[in-house]
This record gives structure tokens, sequence and C-alpha cells, in this order.
């Protein structure tokens, strides 16, 4: 991480920033009421590769906490790329698009 | 609602396209979006080679928010330790049938949905379609939040992913071999220290791409952008090759790794990071081939696999272009005719082969199996920067010859017969 604009006068560096930081200058509206990913816990619990996990450019999937075999869906920080749909080719990703106007909102693009 | 004459699903630049011109021909037409305006989804790298263009859309980028003209390219080939450059600039970039331009597209599209607004086709946003409707194998709509919209023709524009198309079986899945992913920033920086930096004046752009040690020697590289106040940052990286290198290759991990190299760093220094994004790539090239029309429809720009990465060049956005107005072409054609089967608008195939669109994506067709040598990624760029250093370097004894030095050069490095392998396989790219 850069450390040369720590000694300066002025706002905080924001130009190496960690993921989650990085992911608020991202605007979003966020479905509450929908989840446009899903993953099938019976795929997921065969896999070991788990490449969701490490895939996504937003994190959207860790692994769950409580049992290690599951993934855990953070679908607010999805950037709708579609790469883990991709690349989990045993099917374990059910990806949607989120509903018209909801999701991901890129400003500059 | 009654039938309509065309419905086009995706604001982008295909879609926009292929509306601007069905709307043109008189044709009732809407655009149905998922985002709040056309290009709030969407992204580049990017830059808009309009050289092409300008007899296919001859007036419909005429006064487009473009960023700037690129009149310097550059390539570094980077190894962990160093790196090598070829700064090319030229004059004969700014000539109109060569241009290329860096563009963002939440602007560029937002403008492009309202010229079609104006030539009277439908831009309606925050409608997410959710499958196509059919009649045996013809397409006949679309539904969205419930709702069935006939149209005598749907034009598929997507995007990458296709995800209506290959749940219609009109295509099959990408493949993580056939797709990569683009990771994205966009930079502000203080006031004039753009031009100071890239040494450019206030028009010019510079459009800088990076290969090597940016993917650990993976399939993809780095690229580097100049906007009018911004910088477009970001990496791009096969789907196959972050699987296979697992946690080692972290998008956005690298993403950061690349910001800090030093060949990055003095150009981003006292920036700030105005948005992250992230976006899809076919990289399959035509081989994948997917047929891009039959009853009722015609896949345009991405969804129809419309990408050509030859190493030097990166195109995309201009094939989308240049497919969204033939697709309207032979749409037109149909709606004349009253037959909008299969056999009508195949027309549209015809078109593209005519046009530059599937000139290019034939003649480099072997382009992304060439491209897929890891050698490319993890050999050269460090062997070409060990071997120039030599020369570059003083110290108390004499150095060798260049001679001798390029022999030396040819005995460490991969096998003679390798690399005139790999150069001859390179000479279609």
């Amino acid at each position: 991480m850069s450390s040369q604009s720590k000694d300066k006068q002025g706002p905080p560096p924001s130009l190496y920033l960690p993921l989650e930081e990085k992911l608020y200058r991202v605007r979003y509206e966020i479905d509450s009421d929908h989840a446009h990913i899903r993953v099938d816990p019976e795929v997921c619990g065969q896999c070991r590769e788990k490449v969701c996990t490490f895939i996504c450019p937003a994190r959207v999937y860790t692994q769950d906490p409580e049992d290690s075999n599951l993934v855990q869906v953070h679908y607010e920080n999805c950037l709708e790329c579609g790469t883990c749909r991709v690349a989990c080719t045993r099917g374990g990703v059910i990806w949607s698009y989120p509903n018209g106007g909801q999701g991901v909102k890129y400003r500059f693009g | 609602m009654e039938k309509l004459d065309a419905v086009v699903v995706g604001a982008g630049l295909s879609g926009l396209a292929a509306a601007y011109y069905l709307a043109h021909g008189g044709l009732q037409v809407i655009v149905l979006e998922r985002g709040d305006f056309p290009g709030t989804k969407n992204v580049t790298g990017g830059r808009l080679y309009v050289g092409p263009l300008r007899r296919l859309v001859p007036e419909l980028l005429e006064g487009a928010p473009l960023e700037r003209m690129v009149t310097s390219e550059r390539v570094t080939l980077l190894s962990q330790e160093g790196s090598t450059t070829l700064n090319l600039r030229s004059e004969s970039f700014r000539a109109p049938h060569v241009q290329s331009w860096t563009v963002l597209r939440a602007r560029l599209d937002r403008w492009l949905g309202d010229r079609v607004m104006e030539k009277g086709g439908f831009v309606i946003p925050q409608k997410r379609v959710d499958g196509l409707l059919r009649e045996g194998e013809r397409v006949v709509g679309i539904r969205s939040d419930g709702e069935e919209i006939r149209s005598d023709v749907v034009v598929l524009a997507e995007g990458a992913l296709g995800l209506l198309c290959e749940e219609a079986g009109l295509r099959r899945p990408l493949l993580p071999q056939e797709a990569a992913l683009g990771v994205k920033e966009v930079i502000r920086l203080p006031e004039g220290s753009l031009e100071r930096r890239f040494g450019l004046s206030p028009q010019e752009g510079a459009a800088h791409l990076f290969v090597g040690a940016v993917t650990q020697g993976a399939f993809g590289g780095g690229f580097l952008y100049t906007n009018q106040e911004t910088l477009s940052l970001g990496i791009v990286v096969g789907v196959q090759a972050l699987k296979d290198h697992q946690e080692d290759l972290e998008p956005h991990q690298l993403l950061e790794s690349f910001k800090e190299r030093p060949e990055i760093s003095p150009y981003i220094e006292g920036g700030e990071i105005l948005e992250y994004s992230a976006h899809l790539v076919p990289e399959g090239g035509w081989a994948t081939e997917i047929r891009p029309y039959g009853d009722g429809y015609v896949i345009v720009g991405d969804a129809a696999g419309m990408t050509l990465n030859v190493g030097w060049t990166v195109r995309g956005m201009d094939l989308a272009l240049a497919s969204g107005r033939l697709a309207a072409d032979a749409v037109l054609k149909a709606k004349q005719e009253g037959d909008f089967s299969q056999g009508t608008l195949a027309h549209y195939h015809r078109l593209l082969e005519e046009s530059f669109v599937l000139k290019e994506l034939r003649r480099f067709k072997n382009a992304p199996k060439t491209l897929s040598n890891p050698r490319l990624y993890a050999d050269y760029p460090s062997w070409l920067h060990e071997t120039l250093k030599e020369l570059y370097t003083v110290g108390e004894g004499p150095r060798d010859s260049v001679g001798r030095i390029l022999w030396r050069a040819v005995r460490k490095g991969p096998p003679l017969g390798r690399i005139l392998g790999d150069l001859w396989s390179m000479r279609h790219l």
C-alpha cells in the first residue's frame, strides 16, 4: 500500500484502497427484497476448489464461517460481470440480472 | 400492447445502433434497458476505433461525447524486475479513416440513447427482459415484469453473458477459456497533470497496454487510457487462467499490484478513485461461431461474440456499432418483404460477411489460440528485458559485444525451434 500520501495534508489517501472501501466508490441500489444470486448448497458441499471465493472482483462469495463446505453470497456488492457464472462450470451459481433499475449503477463505465 | 415492429434487448452500442437505424427506416422500435439509463450497466477499457465506422454509420457518432483522440500508442512488456516499452507516436493516427478515441460508456451510451429517441425510437429504462416468447422455433417477442411484448423481430443486444440467448438455446454458454474478466478503476488526477505526465496536448490521448507480469504470466494484460479528465486503468485476465491460478490471481489484488508497479504509480500519483468496475469480455473470437440470426431474431455485438483481440489492438465497440447497423438493414429488408423468417434474416449474416466485421473476425479467427500461449506472458517479456538490459549496463569491465549478448540470449532462452514456432504462429496476428 502507498504511504506517500500519508505525510501530506489534505484528504485521506484514496488511490490505494482495500476492496471494501473501493466498493464504497461504486453506486448501487440494493434490492433488499430480492437476491439476484443464489448458490446451490448441494453443489457447493461437493466442491473443493470454490472458484467463486477467489475469482469475483467484488468478493461476493465467502466461505460460510459456520460450515466451511458452504458459501455465503453478498449479492449487494455484485458488479454484475457474471464471471462467477462462467467460472463455476458445476452450475452451483444461480445467477440472474437484478430487477430493472436495481443493482450497480456505473457513473463512468 | 399491440405488436411492434422490433424490440431491442439492451441499450449498449450494438442495440442502440440497431434501434437508431430501425427508427430511421420508419419502424416502430423500443429498446428495453435494465439500467436507469443506457450505459449505467456498461463498461469498456476503453477505446473506440471510429475509423472503420466512417462509411457504415456515418452520422451516428457526430457530436458524440468521446474523450480523447489517441495519437500515442504504447506497449510495455513487464517482467518481475523491470520492463521494456515501445512508444509509437504518429500524426497519421489523426486521419479520419484510422482514428480512435478513448470513451466512457455511461456518457456515450446515454447520449446515443437520446439520439435514438430523437429518431422516434423508444428507450425504456429500468426494464429487465426475463425471457423470450417462442412459437415453436420462432422468437415472437419478450417477457418483462410479467408483461408480454410481441414484435416481428427481437434484436438481442444483451451483452457478453448472453443469458437470454443461452436460455432459449440460441447459443451455448460461454466457456471459461472463451471469456476474460476486465477490472477497471477510473482515476481523477490533479488538474493539468494528465497532459504533463503523458506528454499530451489538451485534445490528444494515449493508449497504453501492458503484457507479462501484470497477470503473473497468465493470459491477459493491463491497460491505461487517458480520458478527458480521468484515467481508465485496469487489467483483463482470462477466466480459465483465473481458475487455474486460484488464490494467486485474485482480480482485485492483481489490479492493486499493477498500480504499485513503478511503471504505473508515477502516472496515477495523487489521483483519486472515482469508480471501480468489472465486466466480462468474450475472447473466443469467431471460432465460437454463434449463428447470429434465426426465425424472428438477430444477435448483435458482444452477445454474438463480436470482439477482436489480436494483441496489439483490442476491439469490440466498433464491431458492436457496425453489427447493430447491419442487423437493422436486414430487418428493414425483412419488413419490406413482410417475412421475418431465418431465410430472410440470413441477409444480416451476408451483410456481416461483406463488411469489415466478419472479414476481420475471420482473418483473425486463430488469434485466441495464438494469444493463449503462456510464453507470451511469462518467458518472452523477461527474456527480452534481460537481453536488452545488458546492452545498457556499464560496469567496471568491458561489456560483451552485441553478438555475444544475443548468442547468450539465444542459448539461455527457450529452445530456438520453439521461439521460431511461436513467431511463426504470430504471423497472422
